[in-house]
């Protein structure tokens, strides 16, 4: 076993032996005009009291509808084709509406994924607190309930709960939010804690102090817990039982450390593999480095002179590349309406500077909030530049208009967050490469549609995706039409703007893959915007840590992650779910 | 759950055979589909539904009366009036009797589609062209010529239809159908411009125009190309409905005697004259006013599929 990790093992898990909830054969369908499709086809596992489990699996796997299908709570057209769901030896499947109702939230508590919408933003905390003791049955009284809501916000970490009930949803952080939503899971002290991605929506650092807390109320109350997570870190480090899911079936389950260790299936074969952790090493490109930029000596017998020339010749190229992307003192200060005619400052981005060399990549990470995606859209010049200079190739991009812009947008192109958004649902694949080809008037219709097919094969996609329209397409694969689109030019320099954060494990790692053959290849400069230090160790030369507008640390990422000078970086990195796991590869 | 036999396994590490689930690339892509754009869904969406066709069908044939009514009745309108038949009931070859004047009711209904429709499709298409040319324009470009365009917008949105064409008619010198079409959406603009506008806003904060922006492409051409195709579809659903409003208010003008000369033949105009004698003899009213119902609801009908075709949220719900 290579754990590293010093968790006691619970005391409680072996103390019984009637499972808590056992799972035999389920299946789920959900039914479509054109008959049932099959969501979930035939999943068994056990849980026994005071264990905690995780259902790890990519997007479509199954496992919330898994999760969700345990308290009868499935979406619409869902329903249980097949299979039993044993609560302590009782077939959900089987009971009643009123049964079910009297089990929900008494004896199974349920933490929804995102907590910005799981709270009704017209009442006030405190009601929605009491409203869910009151539905249990835990206090009955006024006063009671009230002294049990402030308790349970007391145990979710809220420290002044007795203000805090007066106030509503939108005057919490995301993270508050959270606590709420676990505090009224865990208010009626359930036997079984459902958590359907509970941190997926918040940041790291809050993540962390979060999934903490979460860990040390159930394991006060002995309460099991049941994990829905996308992230195979998270799951092995915060619980001790793993189901692997894939397309609606478990393809292996059994003790987290051990499948992390010594994987058998091809496919949790393939999500370790897959999995960014603190032993990975940047991500090597498959393709032997051009040296288009580079020059060469020849070894004729030249004269010193000659030599001596081209050697100063390179030094300056070098240095020239050194600072091929060069950001100053940059700030950039928004406006802010407060009412009435008065307005505050807010300083988004704070005298920032870096420099990016030719050829290589910079992260820049931060959480929510920071300024990471202020810079990359000053440096695309998609905002206006408050003061400070952003120059490229030694030529300031503040100042650009017209035609000159024009020629810029040309060399530096974007790739953006939201695989969903950032393709106009209109517009055909073919039409979306080929739109920047028309747009700077390059080729004709003919060599146009020979680019667009070069480009598809670039990004490792069939040329019969030509004719197909975003929706139909998976978020990885509308991700690489994006960096297709970004490519079409031949550009220098691509800034991406938390472009794998949406995806699947193995499918972002597969765009990294991408981008890292695709930088080799081409000579790209990137600057990588994200949150999430794991990417940055897969594809970053450079770091630039950003908090508050300010970037409160840099350097080369090995540097930074072998030696953190800062308390604020040291937090992020050891809020990276798995940190402290070695994983079998 | 089976238990695991691999040595150098715990008991309850299971594995399940590979067979059960095959691998597949990680994100690989299926061809075997058809490529569909959204207005095919919607067309899918649209076909399966009897409504689509019931109105469908209807507005087929309200078009085609309206162009060739030859083909519908070889009696004319207008001429030929008996006096004796004045008011009288259906007899052979005319099937929906008299009008007060003597003339064929069935000929008149006929005749007076092409009147009735060439205002609606008129109005429709001119409120349709200003209302998306003015709201796309005020909502992409927002500032003072938002401000101005929507406060113009509000002053003829707080004036009823009807009631500012009736006032603007009584003045007008010429009553043709274009001048009733263009009374009709000078007061009727504002609707779909405002839909437009609130359409733009939302489409012109999309993260894919914002791409095109980086990628250089124009202002102007953004607008033209992405913003204005996504955000086109609630328009097109409030134009099919206001289409049958349109009709209707035509028929109201004409029957205030202050839409359609007298002397076109339209629906409204039969309505008004029949008016008069509609304890003696109701046939003459009730057969053009149920011609114009039919028409009416087969477009508010078509209104309703082509919403739930265009907008899933609404599908949804049903």
């Amino acid at each position: 076993m290579t754990d590293t990790s010093t968790r006691p093992e619970p005391a409680r898990a072996a103390s019984s032996t009637t499972p808590l909830l056992e799972i035999k054969g389920l299946k789920i369908g959900f039914k479509t005009q054109s008959g049932y499709v099959d969501a979930v086809r035939g999943v068994d596992f056990t849980m026994m009291p005071g264990e905690r489990l995780a259902i790890v699996g990519e997007s479509g796997s199954g496992k919330s509808t898994t999760a969700t299908s345990i308290i009868d709570l499935l979406p619409g057209a869902g329903e249980v084709t097949g299979g039993q769901i044993l609560f302590e030896g009782k077939d959900l499947t089987k009971a009643s509406a009123a049964e079910m109702q009297a089990i929900r939230g008494r004896d199974i508590g349920y933490v929804p994924q995102d907590p910005m919408s799981n709270l009704n933003p017209v009442w006030s905390i405190g009601f929605q607190v009491e409203e869910a003791i009151r539905a249990n049955g835990v206090a009955t009284g006024k006063q009671a309930v009230r002294e049990r809501a402030i308790e349970v916000l007391k145990e979710a970490g809220l420290g002044d709960a007795d203000q805090r009930l007066k106030q509503f949803p939108h005057q919490f952080s995301g993270g508050m939010r959270q606590r709420v939503l676990i505090g009224i899971g865990l208010s009626s002290r359930p036997k079984l804690l459902i958590a359907d991605e509970p941190t997926s929506a918040l940041d790291v650092t809050v993540q962390r102090r979060i999934l903490d807390h979460l860990e040390s109320l159930t394991r006060d109350y002995g309460t099991s817990v049941l994990f829905i997570t996308h992230d195979l870190g998270l799951a092995a480090e915060r619980a001790e039982k793993l189901v692997v899911m894939y397309k609606g079936r478990v393809v292996e389950s059994g003790p987290s450390k051990e499948i992390l260790a010594n994987p058998q299936h091809p496919y949790t074969q393939r999500l370790v593999a897959a999995a960014p952790s603190l032993a990975s090493q940047r991500i090597q490109s498959s393709i032997a480095p051009s040296h288009s930029h580079g020059l060469e000596i020849s070894d004729e017998g030249a004269d010193d002179a000659e030599l001596m020339a081209r050697a100063r010749q390179r030094e300056e190229a070098g240095k020239a590349d050194a600072d091929y992307i060069r950001v100053e003192n940059l700030s950039k200060v928004y406006s802010i309406r407060q009412g009435g005619f008065k307005t505050t400052e807010l300083r988004a981005v704070d005298d920032v500077s870096f420099s990016i060399p030719r050829g290589t990549t910079t992260a820049l990470v931060g959480e929510s909030g920071s300024g990471k995606s202020t810079v990359a859209k000053l440096v695309l010049q998609l905002e206006s530049i408050t003061s400070g200079t952003v120059s490229i190739d030694g030529k300031s991009v503040g100042a650009l208009r017209g035609k000159d812009l024009f020629d810029f947008r040309r060399r530096v192109q974007p790739v953006f967050q939201d695989p969903y958004g950032s393709l106009d649902p209109m517009y055909s694949v073919g039409n979306t490469i080929a739109e920047p080809l028309v747009t700077h008037g390059i080729g004709d219709r003919k060599s146009r549609q020979a680019r667009v097919h070069e480009l598809l094969n670039q990004v490792s996609l069939p040329v019969s995706m030509v004719n197909r329209y975003p929706g139909e397409l998976s978020g990885g694969q509308r991700q690489r039409i994006a960096v297709a689109r970004a490519l079409a030019l031949k550009p220098d320099v691509i800034v991406l703007d938390e472009a794998v954060s949406a995806l699947d494990v193995l499918v972002q790692g597969q765009v990294l893959d991408l981008l890292t053959d695709l930088q080799t290849e081409l000579g790209l400069t990137y600057l990588f915007i994200t949150h999430d230090l794991a990417v940055v160790r897969l594809i970053a030369d450079n770091v630039c840590v950003m908090q508050k507008g300010r970037i409160v640390e840099s350097g080369t990422t090995d540097e930074i992650f072998a030696d953190p000078s800062q308390q604020y970086t040291r937090e992020l990195l050891e809020a990276i779910p798995g940190a402290a796991f070695e994983f079998g590869r | 759950m089976p238990s695991n036999t691999t040595p150098g396994l715990s008991p309850d590490h299971f594995v399940a055979p590979l067979e059960d689930t095959p691998l597949r690339a990680v994100d690989a892509v299926d061809e075997s589909e058809k490529p569909r754009s959204s207005w095919d869904d919607a067309w899918d969406a649209m076909k399966t539904r009897p409504l689509f066709w019931i109105s469908a069908v209807l507005i087929l044939l309200v078009i085609v009366v309206a162009v060739f009514p030859q083909l519908f009745t070889s009696t004319s309108p207008t001429s030929g009036a008996s006096l004796p038949d004045s008011n009288g009931g259906p007899e052979s070859g005319h099937p929906m009797g008299f009008t007060l004047q003597g003339l064929d009711v069935y000929a008149r209904v006929i005749y007076g589609t092409r009147a009735s429709l060439t205002v609606g499709l008129l109005a429709t298409v001119i409120v349709t062209v200003v209302g998306i040319v003015i709201g796309s324009l005020a909502g992409y470009y927002g500032g003072w010529l938002d401000a101005v365009v929507s406060r113009i917008g509000d002053i003829f949105f707080a004036i009823p239809t009807v009631l500012g064409a009736i006032v603007l008619m009584s003045v007008l010198p010429s009553r043709t159908p274009l001048t009733v079409a263009l009374v009709l959406s000078l007061f009727a603009w504002p609707q779909i411009a405002r839909i437009m506008r609130g359409s733009v806003l939302g489409a012109k904060s999309s993260d894919y125009v914002m791409a095109s922006t980086a990628l250089g492409v124009s202002r102007f051409r953004i607008l033209l190309r992405h913003v204005v195709p996504n955000a086109i579809t609630p328009v097109i659903v409030v134009a099919t409905v206001s289409l049958g409003t349109f009709i209707v208010a035509e028929a109201t003008l004409s029957f205030l005697g202050i839409g359609l000369p007298s002397g076109v033949m339209s629906w409204g105009n039969d309505i008004d004259a029949a008016r008069s004698s509609l304890r003696v003899a109701p046939m003459p009213l009730i057969w053009p006013a149920a011609a114009l119902s039919v028409t009416v609801l087969s477009f508010l009908m078509m209104g309703d599929v082509v919403r739930d075709a265009l907008d899933p949220k609404a599908r949804a719900r049903r």
